[in-house]
């Protein structure tokens, strides 16, 4: 326990140390959030077609959000720092110096979730202070779905730390899966205007899943139960993938 | 003294390379045990197994009673570990890594006793990758003591450090070893070897050649000494038959007489009574290099 806590407090300081990791998961979402701000607005969409299903673009965007934090965390940041532990040999370290996979994985998780709830509340005080969005209707149930939201993306980072080999494998994979899922899944253009097969693509995403469970009690909608069974699916599999192949070297 | 650690017929292969034949030996408690052998000879991986961070195909370990394959993590709480190959996140500072590794054992070290003993005290708040390869070798011994272990394993500990850092590097060893724990030291160096280990076992090709003291290898498998000067003189037959001597070899100026007993005094003597007195007569004793060189027919750094 006292070896969980301490890993974990360095683990903190090394992130806030790693520029382009602070970027990559507080910033980005923040620059989509103003870039996305500006071009859309808050007005709901006029017409015969519903975008950003009936509600303000910033309505839409602000707990999609959270969820790009929580995939930017397990698509990249996760995997590339899992990886390149392994690879440079600290897991070999940590491992001969009797630290268990519980402490190692323990504290990324606390870590993971610190860094997804602060750029959550980044992206909330921002939004709320320049584009006036709704608030959120069910917030206990926001707060579940942004626990289940969170540990998703963890277990799957844990997951893609797992299986690829090396610093190099992680980015470029992860990014892949960064851009595909962002765009696609639900924090870019809005759904409604892609065609089936992006839309097709999108569905089979975690962060389609996320965001639906995230936007429905913010929204005011009801809790989306298919969303959070899937998400708890994926969190399961993730998982038991990861403990499965987790490697010290 | 009892054995706190018994490894008995180990054995690792890495698919077609047999990295470990067949290797078998004992570390007495309190003792500096060294693995001395070339690059590749399996010492690595001996020390690997008995660490519980690699599965042996066949043999049998206990290091403090404890069997690495079941009982790893216990073991591992109560040894210290230096690795050839590892590292720490780039941006952890020094004085960050000693805390926390000390954090897996109640009864830790003071590091920063640790930090002053192995001169990275002014480094405390350095980062890992700002570290010179000498001092993140320091730090890294550092981090095996630093749980206070009953068997420390030291993998290439001097590999970085210059001349005096490493003589520095051996009296803290001699004074760990003093304090009751028990050393196990991986070297290619000869040297280190021989002035650091109570006892040596040389390794080569996956097995065991020899063990014994540093003193008692050099005993049993040496026997001359060699009596070198210079001379213009002609005509040095004489020499081969001075008691003891068993070979004399003349390369230019260079005379060097090997032999066994009270060769020196007695190649001195005869030397002065054919009016030969050199300025440069000096004694080689054999060393464990010499050893070395017999035991396995080539030298350890190839």
């Amino acid at each position: 326990m006292r070896t969980l806590l301490k890993l974990t407090w360095v683990e903190i300081k090394l992130f806030i140390r790693e520029p382009i990791t602070v970027i990559f998961t507080l910033a980005l979402p923040l620059i989509f959030l103003f870039v996305m701000g500006g071009v859309f607005g808050n007005e709901p969409s006029q017409g015969d077609i519903i975008i950003y299903r009936g509600v303000g673009p910033m309505d839409y965007y602000m707990p999609s959000y959270y969820g790009l934090v929580m995939m930017a965390i397990g698509t990249v940041a996760l995997p590339v720092h899992l990886a390149g532990y392994r690879e440079r040999g600290v897991l070999r370290r940590f491992r001969a110096s009797s630290f268990s996979v519980w402490s190692v994985l323990g504290s990324q998780t606390m870590v993971s979730f610190a860094i997804a709830v602060t750029g959550s509340i980044l992206i909330t005080i921002m939004g709320i202070a320049v584009y006036h969005p709704h608030l959120p209707v069910y917030p206990v149930q926001l707060a579940a779905a942004f626990v289940l939201g969170a540990v998703c993306f963890i277990c799957f980072g844990f997951f893609l730390g797992a299986v690829l080999p090396s610093t190099r494998s992680a980015q470029g994979v992860g990014l892949i899966l960064f851009f595909i899922m962002m765009i696609l899944g639900g924090a870019g253009p809005p759904p409604e205007v892609m065609s089936g097969g992006m839309q097709f693509i999108g569905e089979i995403t975690p962060l389609h899943w996320v965001i639906y469970m995230l936007q429905n009690p913010w929204l005011g909608f009801e809790w989306h139960t298919n969303a959070s069974l899937i998400t708890a699916g994926i969190t399961v599999v993730s998982a038991g993938l990861a403990a499965r192949f987790f490697r010290w070297e | 003294m009892p054995s706190i650690i018994s490894v008995q017929n180990l054995r690792k292969t890495y698919g077609k390379t047999i990295a470990v034949n067949d290797i078998s030996f004992e570390v007495e408690e309190g003792e500096i045990f060294g693995l001395l052998g070339p690059n590749g000879a399996g010492k690595t991986t001996t020390v690997e197994c008995m660490q519980a961070l690699r599965q042996p195909d066949s043999g049998d370990i206990r290091v403090l009673g404890l069997d690495p394959r079941t009982e790893a993590q216990a073991l591992r709480r109560r040894i210290g570990s230096q690795l050839q190959e590892s590292a720490l996140p780039d941006r952890i500072k020094v004085w960050e890594a000693l805390d926390m590794f000390a954090s897996v054992a109640p009864e830790a070290l003071d590091y920063h006793v640790l930090m002053d003993q192995w001169g990275i005290a002014e480094k405390r708040k350095a980062s890992f990758s700002s570290l010179s390869g000498g001092q993140r070798q320091r730090l890294f011994i550092a981090l095996a003591l630093v749980n206070n272990p009953e068997v420390v394993f030291l993998d290439e500990m001097t590999t970085g450090l210059d001349p005096a850092a490493r003589r520095v590097a051996w009296d803290l060893i001699r004074a760990i070893r003093d304090s009751g724990t028990t050393v196990v030291l991986v070297t290619h160096f000869m040297d280190e070897a021989e002035n650091l280990c109570d006892r040596v076992a040389i390794v080569d090709r996956g097995s065991i050649v020899a063990a014994d003291s540093p003193q008692g290898l050099i005993a049993r498998h040496t026997s001359d000494v060699r009596v070198i000067f210079t001379t213009d003189k002609g005509d040095l037959d004489w020499l081969e038959k001075v008691p003891g001597v068993t070979r004399v070899t003349r390369t230019g100026p260079r005379v060097e007489v090997e032999g066994s007993g009270p060769v020196l005094a007695l190649t001195a003597a005869a030397l002065v009574e054919h009016g030969i007195i050199p300025a440069d007569l000096r004694v080689e004793q054999p060393s464990l290099e010499d050893v070395f060189l017999k035991l396995t027919g080539h030298a350890a750094v190839d």
